[in-house]
């Protein structure tokens, strides 16, 4: 070969872009190639071998490039260690940084164009100093990561619930998926049940709770008062409650008296809370003032402000009326009985030493004491009422004769039976003289006479009868329906029938603490405690001296229920 | 600077520069106004007669609640309103102050309004990521405050471009310098050169600790090596220059990452936080 065999081509930029190219001409068929200065081809690139391949014309057209040491080199992308290039074809060779492109000149000459190109990294000219100096190239975009989270947070906690809720309607059966992350708090023991099913009682979207549904399960809940006097009975509340029904009607709440004003949810696992005293007291704290013609007096606490209590109690004897009467009055009670809780009560008195010489057969102490004639019902909260044959037989015998061993006896309650058994008995003087035949010596050897008119039935009923006699020593003699009788007795079991009362609770107290029975000397006297005794111990809910802070909910029930106080039974409550 | 201090004119009275930080802003006006806010809220919690206990749905929670979210709301309205600078009673360091003391007032009322009832819901979620986005936000206001002298006191008047010029320059006289190495020595020149101070990862941008810094390894191989090399000496020296730079690279953007990286927490909770108010007002009048 003659002439030119290579034509090197270096092609390198200024600083403003602009291309100089110098062509330099080889001859000679083999060219090295490296990073040492003495290559015919120097690259001036650490990452080219010193000595890094051989160049060499293997014909008029082509060219061999083989790899001097361990590093092989770029071809048309791929990395080889030998290669046969056509110059006429083309080749791209890389070595390092360079590019060397092969071609053949119009002379014949191969034709190396060689050409630097842009360095990575630091040196690289499109270093965007902005963007490596901030974090922006360690951390994802700020943008990016907030619509993530956006996302992480939108979808399982507000459009998963909906969906659930939206779509289940189809079959109301199916359980709205996700809404457990919408509770703010657990259910009340009464309604863990419903713990996993809000739709229960959140039926509708946006729509509160409504007193329907919780009617759906308490069927056995009574209203208050009918729905108008309630309306009237309610006081303006102070600003921040009104507030709160101003938000609560926008948004569709059931207006004031709905179920879940009192009673609250969410609240915590536990017993539900008892209602506070406030929601009484919205009403009750100056009912008179709205309800003018309400017989209650106002109630917005129990230690300021309550009522004295009124008794239901038996003023007229003889048709049995009850009334009720405030404490204040000092009413007197007329239950058609004469009795003194003094006498009974009173250790040196008759009573007690008689029945101390009853103690083992009736189990008496040393003399009487309330629980002796006073005996707790089943459950405790009240006492039976006193009767006669139980209570006190054991010394007010009706034994009115004697056959042998066997004691004729009067049968208590029953007036014509014991006119029937008296007009029948067969009385003979020795039933009180001790004599069984006239010449007969009476017991002790006396001898005597009864010399008493004998007396018939009639008389020993009339006797009977009489304000001294057998009965009239605790009833009053009254003529009924033209025939001779009694004052019908009617005993109260349960004097405060708008509250509620339990003696259990209070066992550890004595009786006499808030019944004054020893210095009872009539039936008449009423021995209940007023409100005065109650507060010794029971103040209102907030008292911080109180022993019993108590709320309403204590005495006295908003629902009527079995045993329970109240009912609406007329406007005037 | 110098130029502008050589022309100010020399006056009696004292140039009144408003070298005030957006924290002194106004002698602490929005301070004051945070902490007021917070004593009226305590004040209001404890007045309030709310039964059976304290909650967000009470009449004061409402109330609580609905200041919080409109507080929320406008204090993520920064990212707007900082993209605007202007000066005066409406300033952005008055809207910073504010931000920032009506941010950390948002602590108080937003607890309030929780009646300090949490669990697994929602709502607490909310909460935890507003208590997420203020922490952030105070770690942003203290590097902000304690920072940047630290960060001017690097530098040594340096620019970044300065900084990047003067390693490139060392970069130039290393590859020129490593061309007679052998090839084991020149890899190292290489990997060092190759090492890029700007894709290490987060952790060694805010710890400043780079475990595997090829330039270092490079000082450290060719040391043993060459011994007596001068070409290899002159690397070695070019190649410690380099390190000294490096260094200050590294303390430079290990400062510009802890001013920056609060934003990488404080921003998109932000938006996760707006998202989960949202979740949390729907779902309360959802299931009302």
């Amino acid at each position: 070969m003659r002439g030119v065999t290579f034509r090197l081509r270096q092609i390198e930029l200024t600083a403003d872009g602009r291309e100089i190219v110098r062509d330099r001409d080889v001859a000679g068929n083999e060219l090295a190639v490296g990073r040492a200065a003495d290559n015919a081809i120097h690259l001036p690139d650490l990452g080219v071998e010193p000595r890094h391949a051989a160049i060499a014309r293997l014909d008029a057209n082509s060219i061999a490039v083989s790899a001097l040491g361990t590093l092989g080199f770029g071809l048309d992308g791929r990395v080889v260690r030998s290669a046969t290039v056509d110059c006429r074809a083309g080749a791209e060779l890389r070595f390092g940084s360079f590019r060397i492109t092969v071609s053949q000149d119009s002379d014949g000459a191969a034709l190396l164009a060689i050409r630097r190109i842009a360095e990575k990294g630091i040196l690289a000219a499109d270093f965007d100093e902005k963007r490596s100096f901030s974090l922006a190239g360690v951390l994802p975009g700020k943008r990016k990561v907030a619509w993530l989270a956006a996302l992480l947070v939108m979808a399982p906690f507000l459009a998963l619930p909906i969906a659930s809720h939206q779509l289940r309607e189809a079959h109301a059966k199916a359980a709205v998926i996700g809404d457990a992350s919408w509770r703010p708090g657990k259910l009340s023991l009464a309604h863990h049940g419903l713990e996993d099913r809000c739709e229960a009682c959140h039926v509708k979207a946006f729509v509160s709770v409504r007193n329907e549904t919780c009617a759906g399960c308490h069927k056995q809940a009574h209203d208050h008062a009918p729905a108008a006097r309630i309306a009237g009975a309610r006081a303006n509340p102070p600003l921040g409650e009104s507030f709160l029904q101003f938000v609560a009607l926008g948004f569709g709440k059931p207006g004031p008296g709905g179920c879940v004003d009192c009673h609250t949810e969410h609240e915590g696992a536990g017993r539900m809370a008892v209602p506070q005293q406030q929601f009484c007291a919205d009403c009750h704290g100056s009912l008179g003032e709205r309800l003018r013609d309400t017989k209650l007096g106002n109630a917005g606490d129990f230690g300021k402000l309550h009522p004295q209590f009124a008794a239901r109690i038996v003023t007229d004897a003889a048709t049995r009326r009850l009334s009720r009467v405030s404490l204040d009055a000092r009413p007197r009670e007329n239950n058609g009985l004469a009795f003194s809780h003094k006498l009974h009560l009173d250790p040196m008195g008759g009573p007690a030493r008689m029945a101390a010489s009853m103690a083992s057969e009736r189990g008496y102490g040393k003399g009487l004491a309330c629980k002796d004639c006073h005996r707790p019902g089943e459950d405790g909260i009240r006492f039976k009422p006193v009767a006669m044959e139980r209570d006190c037989e054991g010394c007010h015998s009706l034994a009115y004769d004697k056959v042998g061993a066997t004691f004729r006896t009067l049968k208590h309650g029953d007036v014509d039976q014991m006119i029937a058994d008296l007009r029948a008995a067969d009385f003979s003087p020795t039933l009180v003289s001790g004599r069984r035949r006239p010449g007969d010596y009476a017991a002790g050897g006396s001898y005597y006479a009864n010399f008493t008119a004998p007396f018939s039935g009639e008389g020993l009923i009339r006797r009977a009868l009489s304000r001294d006699g057998v009965c009239g020593e605790c009833h009053t003699p009254a003529v009924q329906g033209g025939k001779p009788g009694v004052m019908p007795v009617t005993l109260v079991s349960r004097y405060m029938a708008h509250g509620w009362f339990n003696h259990k609770p209070h066992a550890q107290e004595k009786c006499s603490t808030c019944h004054a029975a020893e210095k009872s000397g009539s039936a008449t006297d009423l021995l209940l405690p007023g409100i005065a005794t109650c507060r010794t111990c029971h103040l209102g809910e907030g008292s911080r001296k109180a022993e019993v802070p108590s709320s309403c909910a204590m005495c006295h029930t908003y629902h009527p229920v079995a045993g329970a106080p109240r009912k609406p039974r007329s406007k005037n409550w | 600077m110098v130029r502008a201090s050589a022309a100010a004119p020399t006056t009696a009275r004292p140039v009144a520069t408003s070298h005030e930080g957006f924290l002194r802003h106004a002698r602490f006006r929005w301070l004051k106004i945070a902490v007021v806010s917070c004593f009226v809220a305590l004040a209001g919690y404890i007045a309030a007669d709310v039964r059976p206990r304290a909650n967000g749905g009470s009449w004061y929670g409402y109330l609580l609640g609905t200041t919080a979210a409109l507080l929320i709301v406008w204090l993520a309205l920064i990212g707007i309103r900082k993209r605007a600078m202007t000066r005066g009673r409406w300033s952005l360091k008055a809207w910073t102050s504010a931000h920032v003391y009506l941010g950390l007032a948002l602590i108080v009322i937003a607890t309030l309004h929780t009646g300090f009832q949490f669990g697994w819901n929602v709502h607490s979620l909310a909460y935890g990521l507003m208590m997420l986005v203020i922490l952030s936000g105070i770690f942003g206001t203290v590097v902000y405050a304690t920072l940047p002298a630290a960060l001017s006191q690097n530098r040594e008047e340096m620019t970044q471009g300065q900084m990047i010029d003067s390693i490139r320059a060392i970069d130039r006289q290393l590859h020129d310098a490593a061309q007679p190495l052998a090839r084991t020595d020149s890899d190292l020149v290489i990997a060092a050169l190759a090492q890029s101070e700007f894709e290490q990862g987060l952790w060694r941008r805010l710890s400043g600790r780079y475990p595997d810094c090829a330039t270092r390894q490079a000082i450290d191989g060719l040391g043993l090596a060459d011994a007596g090399d001068a070409a290899a000496g002159r690397v070695e020296k070019l190649l410690i220059r380099r390190r000294v730079q490096l260094e200050r690279l590294r303390r430079h953007l290990r400062l510009k990452a802890l001013l920056e990286v609060w934003l990488h927490v404080h921003v998109p909770a932000t938006v996760a936080l707006l998202a989960a108010l949202t979740a949390h007002i729907v779902s309360v009048f959802y299931y009302w």
